[in-house]
């Protein structure tokens, strides 16, 4: 049983650094730094892990109470979260509570589509998955299973697929996200944002938020550095159609027509070169291109804007001159979730050409250079090297300039097969970890009609989410609260590594990734790839290779390194850039070379119709997306959705607010009904609403029918040519009253 | 009263960004049980299509100085703490559920327990007596969140109404409450 | 337009518990406690003027004023949700606290009027009296029955030294039911001075309703004649409180609108507080006393129920606008 310690003799243990001092409440678990209670009897311990409520990863302590849960703080020395966990990251005992989790092994025993299953036992479940995975490789190869994965357990199953032969691993988050943000800044800087991004915001002097709803968009850093940005007196810029909570802080608030920012971003390209406000240096020493690009935006005047973005000149040129003020501390941000109208790289990239104007890349306020711990991988052997991966495909070949795999291609790959190979489809097994495709991917018939086509659907989760209901064998995680996972080691100002441990031993007859993975590889022969004895022997071999260990990081939670690089690039440095000419490319001749735009060219999109209303989505603070809405305190804070609607509108339809009303979109879909908010915060031609509500998993019972799903409205999808990103704006809905 | 506390919080409205963990830090911290609330964000919009404002807050108990709660309780629950003018807390030993309190408070704070006492904010006293700041406060990403003595003219809460424009909720219902909204 | 929304729920749907402060428990309390009030002074009042015409008023009704003040007082024990606590009443008295006060003005009512019963006892209920002697005389060997004897005789004595000491208290207790609301500043439905007064004659009002239903021939048509004037003061009153707080600022105005036109109060408003509760109760007496034939026990019925309908959608309303809402200014 629990060890009582008062106050003085827990100084004394983690000053003395002696770790394992008591083993905890009831779990059977050794605690570190056991604190004592509000009330003398309470027995307190904290336990470091790193959030898993998004894929942020934020590092927070996990406190219990008597052997329950208390609550999850931030850690301080976490450079993604300042020691102060988002709304989300707060509530993430939620998950470990929720009592609609998976409890056990699940095997199908009816069609795919319905939720009927046996409950088995994790051999009986290993070895079905184990036999099926030897037939596909025998007679298609192994090359044919893909992997959907959103999440830090994930990592333990690729090392399992690349011993068994393939390396088709999708995120939902590059084709449905941020991919042409991870494009459009390698084409340009040959370096992509990635995650957290590399923005310096807490020392902008000037940020320009182009539809990125920071406040909304919780990612903890970048909602602190924002603030602490402003706090510092920091001129905010926000284009965007709605006003959103980042609107509502702006010193300058564009209230932009929906699919016109390219237009605006043109436009002050224009009065940036034309008024030779650049910073002429930094465009002379590490830029390619500059006179091409100042010909190519001739004839994008804020005059030439105007009618297009319904922002007036004048209006255009004060804030042009607003960014160039601040340079180089000027922060045009890349925004994060860019999949809108189709020509999305295109539209990024004229963000990061600004950028390069400004010369913020590399500045402070800008974007510093980050970098990540380096960890040493435990030896195993090399993996078998794959006979044709997901370039092979149709989409693989068509976008390639795509530099991860692209979920909608992935899914018509499963359905037609390899490009001359077509009596035969390319993907004959999934595997989806920790991410609810069905939820996550517009059109979800073409995900539908995949997983029909596949001869075996592995989906590992936590919640008996839509997607497991089409699962050949569901395998229940343990929630992040209750397993070990790789070491974190993401970018940013400083190298940290980040431990996540367990509070509490598996609930139900849950099991951790790399528990499921291990003994997947055992049964398929493939132990030799996960030769340690268990995952504290791995991860304490790899922490004690830098420096470190495993007891020492259950004290910390998280470490700094010492960078090896400056953070910014010097003052008349000789700084060479990772592109095919070393500098960044305001004219880019790669993607000249594929046929497109060499400078973003602004094309006009479609407008919504009479009665109908472009559909916009966003998020809630409350919420990441899908993920969340059956989480007992989060959904309490925030039920279901609810669609905006002008007064205008609503009063030209006789909405009320408060009302149910279902959508319909251009292509007769109909959404669950929905809520009605009658608010001036979103433009007359749109409507918005947050997305992930609208379950339809029956055993999500918080979830379940709550609010409208935005994305079954999205049968029209505008497809980025350079990598193959699915625009998603391009949707329009009128109301079923 | 000269030697007691006054404690206030000072909520900067301009930075706050309403993500609500303000809500869920004191939900866990405080284990306040489902269904009840004592930290709450409020939104309001003025103006109309494009010109527009908002004011983001984070509302809690607003410790007034002329608590009504304190005086319509009928049994004493609801009293000022011993060391401060301002802190309102219920004791749960001599609370009735009469709720008198809860029909007095202009700012909707107090609820009843599953037990049936009447509870709201404390300020997280438990926390301020070991020095440490309110849970909500240590959360917040926006650093919107202040707390400290207003007696102590030298503290942050007090440099902050000092040097910036504020107001408080509801003033005409002549509570003296002491959450200030930064505007 | 404005609009003023909750970010994180509270109050509403999922997150609803806890945040009920008084319904239709508080709401019988209070009409019960205006019911006894009205019954205490009325029966004062008609014992004072020792007419031979209101033996109902005079020598029966009063039984009823504990009885009404126990269930009241039921009522209202039944709202608390901390009932183990409840002698916490008791144990202190806050000046401040309108409840404070409400709970020892209840106690005062209990001696007061059980006295004035006693002083009336043998005539009014000479069974209950005879029942009551006799079950006394066995126990603590009689002891209880001289005491018995000697507080009715006390009480037949001092009968109008108590009725005169009942009128200032039912009149306490009345004007405390409609205080306990109007000390909320916080309800902007209840900050009106009038609701002391509204619901003094209110119960009275009700009082006499309950005592015309007891009562027959020339008692009968005085005490119809009284509440019809109780009503029409009780109009009146009505009147200046909505003209009070219509006139009072936004916020009291918007508050009574929830009584004139809200979805659920309003119905009840209009239908059993002015139509059946005031109107109608006025134009039974006007046939009666044109000698046009009505139910006897409808027009008090109806006042009764006015009574306890207005208090329902007092007490309701001031919850209801809790919520915050788009308040759309189109």
């Amino acid at each position: 049983m629990a060890l009582k310690v008062n106050r003085r003799e827990f100084i004394k243990i983690t000053g003395a650094g002696i770790g394992g001092a008591a083993v905890a409440g009831g779990v059977g678990k050794v605690a570190y730094g056991l604190i004592k209670g509000d009330s003398g009897d309470d027995v307190i311990t904290r336990v470091p892990t790193f959030c898993e409520m998004c894929t942020f990863q934020c590092a927070g302590w996990a406190y219990t109470k008597n052997g329950k849960p208390w609550k999850i703080v931030g850690n301080e020395l976490d450079e993604h979260c300042y020691g102060r966990l988002c709304t989300k990251g707060t509530s993430g005992f939620g998950i470990y509570n929720d009592p609609d989790r998976l409890k056990t092994p699940l095997i199908r025993t009816s069609e795919r589509g319905k939720q009927v299953f046996r409950e088995a036992t994790w051999d009986e479940a290993l070895t079905y998955i184990a036999d099926k995975l030897k037939e596909i490789k025998e007679t298609y190869g192994p090359e044919s299973v893909a992997m959907f994965s959103h999440g830090s357990g994930g990592s333990w199953f690729k090392t399992l697929l690349k011993a068994y032969g393939t390396t088709d691993f999708v995120a939902p988050s590059y084709a449905n996200c941020r991919g042409p943000r991870e494009e459009a800044y390698m084409n340009t800087y040959g370096e992509a944002i990635e995650s957290p991004e590399r923005t310096d915001m807490k020392n902008s002097k000037c940020i320009v938020l182009i539809g990125s709803h920071i406040g909304e968009n919780t990612h903890s850093q970048q909602v602190n550095e924002f603030a602490q940005a402003l706090r510092n007196g920091a001129s905010l810029i926000v284009v965007d159609p709605r006003f959103s909570i980042a609107a509502s802080k702006a010193k300058y608030w564009l209230p932009i027509k929906p699919g016109t920012d390219l237009a605006l971003l043109l436009a002050w390209i224009n009065v940036i070169i034309y008024e030779e406000l650049y910073d002429k240096d930094y465009v002379r020493r590490y830029t390619k291109g500059f006179e091409e690009l100042k010909k190519a935006v001739k004839d994008n005047t804020p005059e030439w804007a105007y009618p297009i973005t319904t922002i007036s000149p004048d209006v255009i040129r004060e804030t042009a001159r607003e960014m160039a003020k601040h340079k180089p501390s000027t922060l045009i941000h890349p925004g994060r979730h860019n999949v809108w109208y189709g020509d999305d790289t295109q539209r990024v990239r004229a963000g990061a050409i600004l950028n390069a104007l400004l010369g913020s890349w590399g500045r402070k306020g800008g974007f510093f250079i980050p970098e990540s711990a380096e960890l040493p991988e435990w030896p195993i052997p090399a993996y078998p090297k794959p006979k044709r991966s997901f370039k092979d495909t149709e989409a693989g070949q068509k976008y390639q300039l795509a530099n991860l795999a692209i979920s909608a291609g992935v899914c018509a790959a499963t359905v037609h097969g390899v490009t001359g190979e077509a009596e035969r489809a390319f993907y004959e097994g999934w595997f989806i970890y920790g991410c609810n495709v069905l939820k996550s991917m517009p059109q979800r018939e073409n995900t539908i009609k995949a997983l029909q086509n596949l001869s075996l659907v592995v989906v590992i989760d936590v919640l008996p989410t839509e997607i497991t209901g089409w699962a050949d064998v569901v395998l229940p995680d343990t929630s992040y609260l209750e397993r070990y996972d790789d070491i974190r080691h993401s970018q940013g100002r400083t190298p940290q590594i980040a431990l996540r441990s367990p509070v509490f031993e598996p609930r139900y007859n849950s099991k951790p990734a790399w528990w499921i993975a291990r003994e997947l590889a055992y049964k398929m022969g493939l132990g030799d790839y996960f030769p340690w004895k268990d995952v504290e022997e791995y991860l304490d071999f790899k922490l004690k290779k830098i420096g470190s260990s495993l007891d020492e990081m259950k004290r910390l939670g998280v470490k700094n390194l010492e960078r090896t690089t400056p953070l910014y690039i010097g003052k008349n440095e000789d700084y060479k850039f990772p592109t095919d000419s070393g500098k960044i490319e305001l004219y880019s001749e790669t993607l000249k070379n594929f046929g497109f735009d060499p400078v973003p060219v602004y094309r006009r999109h479609d407008e919504p119709e009479g009665g109908y209303y472009r559909l916009l989505y966003g998020r809630s603070a409350s919420h990441s997306f899908a993920r969340t809405i059956n989480n007992p305190i989060l959904s309490e804070l925030d039920p279901e959705n609810e669609v905006w609607v002008n007064p205008i509108v609503a009063i030209e339809w006789g909405l009320k607010n408060g009302q149910y009303v279902r959508l319909e979109n251009q292509d007769g879909v109909v959404s669950n009904k929905v809520k009605v908010r009658v608010t001036e915060r979103i433009r007359p031609d749109s409507v918005y609403m947050v997305h992930g509500f609208g379950s339809t998993a029956k055993n999500l019972r918080r979830a379940f029918g709550k609010g409208a799903d935005d994305q079954e409205l999205m049968t029209r999808i505008l497809v980025d040519p350079i990598m193959g990103g699915q625009g998603m704006h391009g949707n329009f809905v009128t109301f079923r009253v | 009263m000269d030697n007691k506390i006054k404690y206030a919080m000072v909520i900067d409205t301009k930075l706050c960004v309403g993500c609500g963990a303000c809500v869920v830090a004191c939900k866990t911290e405080n284990e306040v049980p489902e269904g009840r609330s004592r930290v709450w964000v409020v939104e309001e919009v003025s103006g109309v299509y494009p010109k527009l404002s908002m004011e983001i807050r984070s509302e809690r108990c607003n410790h007034c100085t002329n608590a009504p709660c304190v005086s319509a309780c009928p049994t004493g629950a609801s009293h000022y703490h011993k060391s401060s003018e301002n802190l309102v807390l219920v004791d749960s030993k001599k609370c009735t559920g009469c709720k008198a309190c809860m029909a007095a408070c202009p700012y909707d704070a107090r609820f009843t327990m599953p037990e049936g006492y009447v509870t709201k904010c404390t300020f997280c006293l438990h926390r301020i007596e070991k020095g440490e700041n309110p849970a909500c406060m240590s959360v917040c990403p926006a650093r919107a969140i202040h707390f400290g003595d207003l007696n102590d003219s030298n503290s942050e809460v007090s440099v902050l109404l000092k040097s910036r424009k504020f107001k408080v909720l509801q003033p005409e219902a002549g509570t003296q409450p002491n959450v200030y909204y930064l505007v | 337009m404005n609009e003023s929304v909750f970010v994180t729920q509270k109050m509403t749907s999922s997150f609803a518990d806890g945040w009920h402060i008084w319904g239709w428990e508080v709401s019988l309390y209070l009409f019960l406690g205006g019911l006894t009030a009205g019954i205490l002074i009325l029966s004062a009042m008609s014992l004072l003027k020792k007419k031979e015409e209101l033996p109902v008023s005079s020598k029966l009704a009063i039984l009823w004023a504990p009885i009404f003040l126990s269930l009241g007082m039921f009522f209202l024990f039944l709202d608390l949700t901390n009932k183990i606590n409840v002698l916490r009443f008791y144990m202190t008295f806050h000046v401040t606290s309108v409840m404070s006060w409400g709970s020892w003005i209840l106690l005062v009512i209990y001696p007061v009027s059980i006295l004035l019963l006693l002083s009336v006892m043998q005539e009014g209920y000479p069974g209950i009296y005879k029942f009551i002697r006799k079950n006394l005389e066995p126990l603590v060997h009689g002891k209880l029955l001289k005491v018995f004897d000697l507080l009715v005789d006390f009480s037949i004595k001092k009968r109008d030294a108590i009725a005169k000491i009942a009128i200032p208290s039912g009149i306490a207790l009345g004007i405390y039911t409609g205080i306990l609301l109007s000390a909320f500043n916080a309800r902007p439905l209840w900050n009106s001075a009038i609701l002391g007064p509204l619901f003094l004659v209110s119960g009275i009002s009700t009082g006499t309703a309950f005592v015309l239903l007891l009562s027959s021939g020339k008692e009968r048509k005085l005490l119809l004649s009284v509440d019809s004037k109780l009503i029409l003061t009780e109009i009146f009153i009505l009147f200046l409180f909505f003209i009070g707080q219509i006139t009072g600022g936004a916020q009291r105005r918007d508050a009574v609108m929830i009584l004139f036109k809200g979805d659920i109060l309003a119905p009840i408003f209009w239908i059993f507080v002015v139509f059946t509760g005031l109107l109608l109760p006025l134009i039974l007496e006007w046939l009666e006393e044109r000698g046009i034939e009505v139910p006897q026990k409808l027009q008090p019925l109806f006042v009764l129920a006015g009574g306890l309908a207005l208090r329902i959608v007092l007490v309701e309303g001031a919850f209801i606008l809790r919520e915050l809402s788009t308040k759309a200014l189109l």
